[in-house]
């Protein structure tokens, strides 16, 4: 009988690099925001750049949730996504058109205003959502487990989606004014920050918080983990997993529908292919967060708000390269994306 | 055979796609004699071009099974270097063979680049990395003004042998001057055709073999013991420098080079409905691909004007017919022939689909 091998537990503390290491990411965005502020001369630019970059992280975070929640549950990477995103816009602005909001000699009292925002964002959302049932029956059903051939349909989706925008609501692009109460800036130690970049960041918030807990809190989320996981082993459970599928695409297209109202009261203008360009940055920040994370997505969304706007402020002809270079940063740290979640299927 | 060893072997595989061929190559060949006039030589051209475009697209789409948005980002490169070429160094073949050099250089090493990140981790990166470099690219492109020309690009002289200024012979052949644009065509089907004839060179090696496995079963083909990722990074850099090389060609017919002619998003949607319509994996889809889509790029356009104004009065038809919306009904014919002809055109006619 041999005597068993040497043993002796040390109880050293981790070094503080090694318990930071695991909170990385966010500690990542305090980095940035830091590098910022040492950058940019002036304080109240900083602020100013700061919410703007924080208001668009929120946005492409909602739109890129959607994205990442179908990758994961159905593995299917939906090229289609902006097409959701632009029918948002049009239909959220349209109806808020249609109530009134934004006329100039509308009633400026500021709780009715705020509602017909509301009203136009769920109008957006709940067609978005019909048609990512539409979308996901028509267009992507035939093809579950082809990842070349959804490539290739998903964005066939979007052309058709695009061109039917046109010849709905016409070739032109269209203005949009923000409502009344939402219009204009608030000083904050002598920066101007916009009312609707606040109210941007805190829906967005509000959201990323909201989905955590669906995600960590209730059946349904656990469902749609265990469903990322390993779908066959929820399915041989006994849940109809076709179902969670169709739920969670019309999720997230309503998801990229209310971004795509959001980004169009931003931007002040909608466009048939506004969606196609902002997908370029939602690409960008579900791979850096990793395939399927909501978490990693929201991260990476602010990481990409704030380098945006600070290299659009520093260096305007790099911004968009500035978010290329991000990813390829990112991707030699950690190749599967800052959170991975879905193993390589 | 001469013949067949000029093709590789790739045999078309059924006598309608055969005589087809021909008759498009004749066609082709004989553009200038057999339809004289400005516009349909310049519709020629453009199907030379985009031929050999959609076959360096179909070596990674249909041979490699790798879905790439940045194709017209590497064509882009390619034009730009000729144009840079001929506008810096003046007007001669040195400067476009210069130029052209440097556009396929510049265009393989973005590429290599590009796959060096994406493919190494997972393929399906490669789509959306592709698209997101692309957009910046075709940014960055207007945006640095002075040496491209920003969103309204710049034109430049050619040789003066290709210009039409140029009297190859006094009097006419077959009714047609002999003057330099007639050169500057075949220098163009001459380049295409030489393009063309080498990539079916390499789709048809060992190399080629190895990239349809890949496609295939890349699990597999790793484990039999080839390198998939330095597979699939060579056939991205060859495919980027064929299309860089084409674009160098249209850049010259062109005499022109600006974002909207040479970089759009619109091109890159053209060349992915010709390879899938046309067939994806052989070679011979390509050429179907673009030889009907240049055709009917103008010609369906007609039909939508005369169906939009048949329809007139009723609600909603005129605007689905509009002219303008032929994209629309070209993005239904792409979902409809991925699903039902993942072959295009050449599967259904050899008759295996």
């Amino acid at each position: 009988m041999s005597l068993a091998p040497e043993h002796a537990p040390t109880m050293a503390r981790q070094s503080l690099l090694q318990r930071l290491e695991p909170h990385a990411p966010a500690l990542l965005i305090a980095a940035l925001a830091l590098a910022g502020l040492a950058l940019i001369p002036a304080l109240s630019s900083w602020i100013t750049l700061t919410v703007a970059g924080l208001a668009m992280g929120m946005m492409i975070f909602t739109i890129a949730s959607g994205m990442t929640l179908v990758f994961g549950l159905l593995d299917v990477i939906n090229f289609g996504h902006g097409a959701f995103i632009s029918v948002g816009a049009f239909v959220g602005v349209s109806a808020l058109a249609a109530l009134g909001g934004g006329a100039p000699d509308a009633d400026p009292s500021a709780l009715s205003d705020l509602t017909t925002l509301a009203l136009a964002a769920i109008a957006a959302m709940a067609a978005t959502a019909l048609m990512g049932l539409a979308f996901e029956r028509v267009i992507v059903r035939p093809v579950y487990g082809a990842h070349l051939k959804q490539i290739l349909v998903t964005m066939g989706g979007l052309i058709i989606v695009q061109q039917l925008i046109f010849v709905v609501w016409g070739p032109d692009e269209i203005h949009v004014a923000r409502p009344e109460s939402l219009k204009g800036a608030w000083t904050f130690a002598g920066a101007a920050v916009e009312k609707y970049r606040v109210m941007a960041v805190g829906l967005g918030l509000a959201l990323f918080l909201g989905l955590r807990w669906l995600m960590r809190g209730t059946k349904v989320g656990l469902l749609v983990r265990a469903g990322v996981e390993n779908g066959e082993m929820v399915e041989a459970l006994g849940y109809d997993i076709r179902r969670l599928f169709i739920a969670v695409f019309m999720a997230g297209s309503a998801l990229a529908g209310l971004g795509g109202v959001m980004w169009g009261l931003y931007q002040e203008v909608i466009t048939a292919h506004m969606g196609g360009d902002i997908m370029v940055m939602v690409f960008i920040v579900v791979i850096i967060g990793g395939l399927g994370s909501v978490e990693g997505c929201f991260i990476g969304a602010l990481l990409i708000g704030l380098l945006y706007n600070y290299v659009a402020f520093l260096a305007p002809k790099a911004a968009l390269v500035s978010n290329i270079g991000l990813m390829v940063a990112i991707l030699m740290w950690r190749p599967q994306g800052m959170f991975p979640v879905v193993k390589a299927k | 055979m001469f013949f067949g060893r000029l093709i590789s072997g790739d045999r078309p595989g059924s006598p309608i796609l055969a005589i087809v061929l021909i008759a498009i190559l004749l066609g082709l060949a004989f553009a200038p004699f057999l339809f004289p006039g400005t516009r349909s030589l310049d519709t020629a051209a453009r199907i030379c071009i985009f031929i050999a475009l959609a076959a360096s697209y179909d070596l990674l789409l249909g041979y490699t099974g790798i879905v790439s948005f940045a194709h017209v980002m590497f064509f882009g490169i390619g034009a730009y270097g000729a144009a840079l070429g001929l506008d810096g160094l003046g007007r001669g073949f040195g400067s476009i063979a210069i130029g052209a050099a440097g556009g396929a250089v510049a265009a393989a090493a973005l590429a290599f680049v590009i796959g060096l990140f994406s493919l190494r981790v997972r393929a399906i990166f490669f789509a959306m990395i592709t698209l997101a470099v692309a957009s910046a690219f075709a940014v960055m492109v207007s945006q640095f003004s002075d040496i491209t020309g920003g969103e309204d690009g710049f034109s430049f002289k050619v040789p003066r042998e290709l210009t039409p200024a140029f009297k190859i012979a006094d009097g006419k052949l077959f009714g047609v001057s002999l003057n330099g644009k007639l050169l500057l065509y075949y220098f163009v089907f001459t380049g295409c055709l030489v393009l063309f004839l080498a990539l079916l060179r390499v789709v048809n090696s060992p190399f080629g073999r190895v990239l349809q496995a890949i496609r295939e079963n890349d699990f597999r083909a790793e484990a039999i013991g080839f390198r998939v990722v330095r597979y699939r990074i060579a056939a991205t850099c060859l495919s980027a420098v064929a299309a860089a090389l084409a674009g160098s060609l249209f850049a010259v017919w062109l005499r022109y080079a600006g974002p909207d002619a040479v970089l759009s998003f619109e091109i890159m949607v053209d060349v992915l409905l010709m390879v899938v319509i046309g067939g994806m994996g052989t070679m011979w889809g390509a050429v179907i691909g673009a030889t009907l889509f240049v055709i009917a790029q103008s010609y369906l356009r007609e039909v939508m004007g005369a169906l939009s104004d048949a329809t007139e009065g009723a609600p909603l038809l005129p605007d689905l017919f509009n002219p303008d919306r032929w994209l629309l009904w070209l993005g239904v014919i792409f979902v409809l022939s991925v699903y039902f002809f993942p072959t295009g055109v050449v599967g259904r006619l050899r008759g295996k689909d």
